[in-house]
């Protein structure tokens, strides 16, 4: 009987979060990569799509409305990389396991911005920004919800006929 | 109203210069969206409900900016910008600012 509790006292203690530890790697970088391989379809397919960041317009475009465009995304690290980002942080240096979540709600929020853009019937946004912003209830322990907000901005407009100016 | 990130409207002209608007909205977190978003925190990823929240606030701030940009008379806002801040742990504050204008 008290090798039974002693038995579930050292899986609560260590297998448990080991275990959580293993759920989060395996899930976190499929969900990664099943990301990442979403992003780069999407992106192929808007390559036709200008979207810049100049904040006048190119003189050629002769632009008939224009709107203001949004795209964001809030998304949070898996337990295992922010374990592995918090050892980091012990010794300092360059966090990898960020990197790649930063750079894929970018360019999320960016491609997101794009696709409302072209559902109106835009044909191009100019002077795209960029914001970044952490969840108030992210927790410097690691507990809560550690999550970033990406947010791309720009202003959208539909051309009355393309490049007529420089005709 | 047409609303703009830069400092015209694309192919019309300002003719006359209102002031700046501004629009904001607080929102705290809601307790089941939190404990939804604490299990995909496990396995990282994107955070729908937060996403949906963020957007809601930041449209309600935007209309918000635009209703007083009306009220002043004006039928354009330009330069808008957006801005988040923290007030407490599960509180944010998100604001829009410009500069309501008269277009032609």
């Amino acid at each position: 009987m008290e090798g039974n509790i002693e038995q579930i006292n050292l899986f609560l203690n260590f297998g448990l979060p080991f275990l959580i530890l293993m759920i989060a790697y395996f899930f976190g970088s499929y969900i990664e990569k099943r990301h990442f391989r979403s992003i780069r379809k999407r992106e192929a397919e808007l390559l036709d799509f200008p979207v810049v960041s100049f904040d006048t317009m190119p003189d050629d475009w002769n632009v008939s409305r224009s709107d203001m465009v949004t795209g964001s995304i809030v998304i949070s690290l898996d337990y295992f990389k922010r374990v592995i980002a918090g050892l980091r942080g012990l010794i300092g240096g360059r966090i990898k396991t960020y990197e790649p979540l930063l750079e894929r709600a970018r360019r999320e929020a960016l491609l997101r911005m794009s696709e409302e853009a072209r559902t109106q019937g835009y044909d191009a946004i100019f002077n795209v920004r960029l914001e970044t912003s952490r969840l108030a209830n992210a927790r410097r322990d690691g507990k809560g919800v550690a999550g970033v907000e990406m947010l791309a901005f720009g202003t959208a407009v539909k051309f009355a006929s393309r490049f007529a100016n420089s005709e | 109203m047409i609303i703009s990130n830069t400092e015209s409207i694309p192919g019309r002209r300002i003719v006359e210069f209102y002031g700046v608007v501004t629009g904001n909205t607080v929102r705290a977190k809601h307790v089941g969206r939190d404990i939804m978003a604490g299990l995909k925190n496990i396995v990282g990823g994107e955070l729908k409900g937060y996403t949906e929240l963020l957007q809601d606030s930041r449209k309600e701030a935007t209309d918000r900016m635009t209703e007083q940009a009306q009220s002043m008379g004006a039928n354009a806002v330009v330069n808008v910008r957006f801005a988040t801040s923290s007030i407490s742990q599960g509180a944010a504050e998100l604001f829009a600012y410009g500069t309501a204008v008269r277009v032609e």
